[in-house]
């Protein structure tokens, strides 16, 4: 019970405004340390791989960006079915402000994909099946974020967004298999292949810490966001001219 | 409607044969998608190159994207005029279920588009070097494919419908949802014209159309309840 009326408090905008502003600096120092250890780590102290010598380390941005792509994307539809299913405005908040975080994600995984892919490849781009289902995670995101500024109203706009980005949830494991069984299908490069049966701890160390470290940037970021969307949601409430007054 | 049952097939018929009958009634709107799919086709061969062997080797894709580009266009036509005159308003406040009457529509939808296009695909086949003898497969895939194409689509036309311009927008909510019905289409025509085994993909367009039909309804009327209150 006592969670539930917690959880209650938390979601009303005022008192949101109040705890994730007061979060806020936790999360952002907690990045900052994170991604110092695991830069460090990941460029300083892990060996150079014995077949792609240095160049791996993109690795260290670019895992965690891929898997943040994923992540981002079920929070958001995850938030926008909350959203829809009990009310709460603060999830829909939630969902769209992931968006634009979510498909920068994306867009950094596709770009350091690529340039760790000319020197290992040989190309900027190949049709491989997880480059393209992530290129088409992007498109998705996209279409989310595009509907989402179509509507005038915030209300609609949130619900209509949220409605797409469940549809695209449904979606991304028949993009992903349907992808994959294309490429299969077609022979691709083989040289994609991923084929590492287990990674080395002092290379997993920091790729894991610099993965947190991702994860803990999204929720800061999502909590700025959140907050000046629910500033400017509420913006003919009371507290929010006290707020302004006081700032 | 006084003295009808009141059931889920009646809603179904009655939405099914009135979107028909209007459909009849703009026979231009009717003829519009396929000559659109016609001149995109025939747009192929005159800026690549009139060798057969070419045409044979893109024909697939060529259909298949065509047929898709041809639906997507069409798919306002689900709710459009529905939403302009106020009816669309009044279906959502029916008594029957708003996905039934949803389904009504997007079956009326296909046959009046998804259909027609799959009957005339074969004439624009033999126009790429097709061979005669595998059209059976290009229109047993565009059977499949294009229910589901007018399935997800009606998704899209009813998160836009409420908005001015929805044109461009619906294409970018639409067509990355419908990339794996045109890798499983486009792949099955290809492998056919090189005597391969079929099967899987058909077993496969199949299976989303039936995901499809089950899930669709719901998120159409969904988000026919968002954009209309």
């Amino acid at each position: 019970m006592r969670f539930f009326r917690y959880f209650h408090r938390f979601s009303s905008p005022r008192e949101f405004f109040r705890i994730a502003g007061s979060m806020i600096p936790w999360l952002a120092a907690a990045t900052i340390v994170l991604l110092m250890i695991g830069l460090y780590l990941g460029l300083f102290v892990a060996p150079p791989d014995y077949q792609q010598g240095e160049s791996y380390r993109i690795m260290f941005i670019h895992v965690p960006s891929a898997w943040m792509s994923l992540f981002v994307y079920m929070v958001m539809a995850g938030a926008a079915a909350i959203g829809l299913i009990w009310r709460i405005k603060l999830a829909h908040v939630m969902a769209m402000s992931s968006a634009p975080i979510g498909a920068s994600f994306t867009f950094l995984a596709l770009v350091t994909g690529s340039l760790w892919g000319k020197p290992m490849w040989g190309a900027w781009w190949v049709w491989d099946a997880r480059l393209t289902s992530e290129l088409i995670l992007l498109f998705l995101y996209l279409g989310v974020m595009a509907l989402y500024a179509a509507f005038e109203e915030r209300r609609t706009a949130q619900r209509a967004a949220g409605i797409l980005a469940i549809v695209g949830v449904v979606n991304v494991p028949i993009i992903h298999y349907s992808v994959m069984w294309w490429n299969t299908l077609h022979q691709g490069p083989t040289v994609s292949k991923f084929d590492a049966p287990s990674i080395h701890p002092s290379m997993l160390a920091p790729l894991l810490i610099m993965s947190v470290a991702f994860t803990v940037f999204y929720a800061t970021v999502l909590l700025m966001r959140a907050r000046w969307d629910v500033l400017d949601q509420e913006q003919r409430s009371n507290w929010v001219d006290e707020y302004l007054e006081q700032s | 409607m006084e003295g009808v049952p009141n059931n889920a097939v009646t809603a179904f018929t009655t939405i099914f044969r009135r979107d028909i009958k209007l459909a009849l009634r703009h026979r231009s709107e009717l003829i519009n998608p396929l000559a659109f799919f016609v001149i995109v086709v025939s747009l192929f061969p005159l800026g690549l190159s009139t060798d057969s062997r070419t045409l044979l080797q893109i024909a697939p894709a060529v259909l298949w994207i065509s047929a898709l580009l041809a639906t997507m266009l069409s798919l306002e036509s689900i709710f459009r005029s529905d939403y302009e005159d106020g009816s669309l308003e009044q279906l959502v406040l029916s008594e029957h279920p708003l996905s039934v009457i949803v389904l009504g529509k997007v079956a009326a939808h296909w046959c009046t588009t998804g259909l027609l296009l799959t009957l005339i695909s074969p004439a624009l086949a033999i126009s790429l070097a097709f061979p005669p003898q595998k059209l059976g497969i290009l229109v047993w895939t565009l059977l499949l494919g294009t229910p589901t194409l007018s399935l997800i689509g009606s998704i899209g036309v009813a998160l836009t419908v409420g908005l001015r311009r929805g044109g461009i927008l619906l294409a970018l909510l639409i067509l990355p949802l419908y990339i794996p019905i045109l890798i499983f289409g486009a792949s099955a025509v290809d492998m056919s014209i090189d005597d391969l085994d079929v099967a899987g993909q058909l077993y496969l367009l199949a299976a989303l159309l039936v995901l499809s039909l089950t899930l669709t309804p719901f998120a159409t009327s969904a988000a026919l309840r968002v954009t209309l209150e």
